[in-house]
């Protein structure tokens, strides 16, 4: 690996050790020799497993759960209902007091997606579980549902989470994140061309290798032991506590060792039922999606709607920036409100326009809840703003790149939310591409630097 | 349920066990005999993490019925190193920053060291070839490929 010292040369400090350096892994002669011990290598004696009954419908009222026939199924042990569970109604980011509490542990009286968890049984085997798990009977009385985030903002969509009464998470700002500076449609008024285009993505599963579970022990102290593959081991740690209303200090979480993650490991969906189980039972307790729940039941990156509209100069300036971004929450908020407040904070991307304007919504829809995904608010945000970019270059005629240049953030130029830009390496970063790539550019552009002095 | 005694060579010591009719040899390997190298990624012979070597073959240990091994001998990743020493392969997936999260390693090493022990010197589209079974989801499966080319070299290099 090539490290340029001639960037940032003053503010560098030299004597680092490990930059550029290939250092083994601590854990890679674990994996090679098979010794790694995931979560579900922990086994032990008399542990019962646990299978989720979950909705077939996409938005139900429940009228009826009949239980009597899984109960009697051989070896089962326990089955498990919304009432069984102490704080049935939770939110995983109430704990940065992002409200209301919207999410059920187990259905109650309603299911907003397909998917969704009603009934946890117990039983010796998998199979006994599985087995009993079809014989759970559930009255539904079926919903419309929405599924599109435009038809669940209009007026008339069906409410899809009455914890929120309507269909996007209200924001301290409103309906959505809000970002002003300067006067857009000024900025319009006086651009040369105005380009308005509108982006969308699907959403995208992480399909980790490994799927998402844990394994339980009761201590016989009542302290659980939970072996998990979370990522986000004191989040889940805190919300069991909530929901199962137990003081953090009867919680012995045990994890760092995740099987593939990449963001889709952060809700806290597994353990508090699994402790719940094993505390009702006394019995250690496995929980593991199967690939078929990895797929279509863990969260994944939500689906996104970004709408651009760009104010142009022919000599390559961008004079504003309007951006509407919606992220489809699904059903339930987890890290959505989130997510969708990173976009607001994101755009308008690495770039320095003077008239900015922002909104973005968080929107509830009867689909799979969506949450964290590497970068998530951000990533889908990006390829709009970069497909967006290489249009407006074609637009005016001007070399991508160094349209790319003259728009570049600064160091000092003050972002759209308020914060000076400090640390840019942006027009570094493609300086270097411009060489790498063999796409030269102009040499103004070469001679560029991110700090402002002597710009 | 009735149990059926099963009797195989795991990475050369004798176990023998009672299992369940119907038992997957994953799980007998995994939650009766302990040796939970073998992962399972997937139950349903998708993504390979559960690769084990029967008799000289590759097979994937969540679709083998455990009572179908009965005298049979079966090597997993967690015998291959001997007397402490890396094999070559474990020894070039560290080198090649073959893992990221570890899950895939051990069926992927399984499904290297196949094709290593028929094709000493495979080509770049022999090892693609034999690692098209397991899924990584992590690395890109560029390094891994390198590893086992790597590993190729080095032991041609010991014959030599
Ligand atoms: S667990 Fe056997 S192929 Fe996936
Ligand atoms: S290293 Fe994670 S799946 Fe391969």
């Amino acid at each position: 690996m090539e490290l340029r010292r001639d960037y940032f040369a003053d503010v560098r400090k030299d004597g680092l050790h490990e930059i550029g350096q290939p250092r083994p892994r601590l854990d890679s002669p674990g994996h090679v020799t098979g010794k790694t011990a995931y979560f579900a290598d922990r086994n032990f004696p008399g542990m019962l497993h646990l299978k989720m009954v979950r909705s077939p419908h996409h938005h139900a009222r429940i009228r009826s759960i009949d239980t009597s026939e899984a109960e009697k199924h051989p070896g089962v042990v326990r089955v498990l209902t919304a009432k069984d569970v102490p704080h049935n109604v939770y939110t995983i980011l109430i704990l940065i007091q992002i409200g209301p509490e919207d999410e059920t542990v187990l259905a109650d009286g309603k299911v907003r997606w397909k998917g969704e968890a009603v009934v946890a049984v117990l039983a010796e085997t998998e199979r006994a579980a599985q087995e009993a798990a079809a014989k759970v009977k559930v009255d539904y009385e079926v919903l419309p549902a929405v599924f599109d985030m435009e038809e669940a903002l209009k007026p008339g969509a069906p409410l899809v989470n009455e914890y929120h009464g309507q269909n996007y998470y209200l924001y301290d700002s409103g309906e959505c994140r809000k970002v002003r500076f300067g006067d857009v449609e000024a900025g319009f008024a006086k651009a040369d061309h105005i380009l308005e285009q509108s982006y969308q993505s699907s959403p995208i599963e992480h399909a980790p290798t490994e799927t998402t579970g844990c394994v339980v022990a009761p201590e016989g102290n009542d302290r659980f032991t939970c072996y998990t593959n979370t990522q986000a081991m004191f989040f889940t740690l805190d919300n069991t506590s909530i929901i199962l209303q137990m003081p953090g200090n009867k919680l012995h979480f045990v994890g760092g060792t995740v099987g593939g993650g990449f963001g889709g490991k952060v809700d806290v969906i597994v353990e508090p039922i699994a402790i719940l189980g094993a505390k009702l039972t006394g019995r250690p307790v496995s929980f593991i999606y199967s690939r078929e729940e990895e797929m279509q039941i863990s969260s994944p990156r939500a689906a996104e709607k970004v709408v651009i509209k760009d104010g142009v100069m022919k000599d390559g300036r961008i004079v504003a920036r309007k951006v509407t971004g919606y992220t489809d929450a699904g059903a339930y908020s987890r890290h959505s409100p989130y997510g969708a407040q990173k976009g607001a904070g994101h755009y308008p991307g690495p770039y320095t326009v003077p008239n900015v304007w922002i909104d973005t919504y968080c929107v509830y829809t009867n689909r799979t809840p969506s949450s964290a995904m590497r970068g998530f608010g951000v990533t889908i945000g990006d390829f709009a703003l970069e497909v967006q970019m290489d249009k407006l270059a074609r637009l005016i005629g001007m070399d991508p790149l160094e349209f790319r240049f003259i728009n570049a953030y600064r160091d000092g130029d003050m972002k759209a939310h308020r914060q000076p830009t400090e640390g840019a390496a942006l027009i570094e970063c493609m300086q270097e591409a411009s060489r790498a790539a063999n796409w030269p550019v102009a040499e103004k552009y070469m001679a560029m630097s991110s700090y402002r002095k002597g710009a | 349920m009735a149990k059926v005694p099963v009797q195989f060579t795991l990475n050369g010591s004798e176990k023998a066990e009672f299992i369940e009719s119907g038992t997957t040899l994953l799980h007998a390997l995994r939650d009766k005999i302990g040796d939970t190298s073998p992962k399972g990624g997937c139950h349903q012979g998708t993504c390979g993490a559960c690769s084990v070597i029967i008799d000289g073959e590759l097979r994937l240990s969540c679709l083998t019925l455990a009572e179908t091994c009965s005298g049979a001998d079966i090597k997993t990743t967690a015998g291959l190193a001997e007397g402490g020493v890396l094999h070559p392969l474990q020894r070039a997936f560290l080198d090649a920053f073959a893992t990221q999260c570890g899950f895939c390693t051990p069926g992927m090493i399984m499904a290297a060291k196949v094709l290593l022990d028929r094709t000493p010197n495979p080509s770049r589209e022999d090892v693609v070839e034999a690692l098209s079974g397991n899924i990584c989801r992590c690395t890109g499966y560029e390094p891994i490929v390198q590893a086992v080319l790597t590993a190729a070299r080095a032991n041609s290099q010991n014959a030599a």
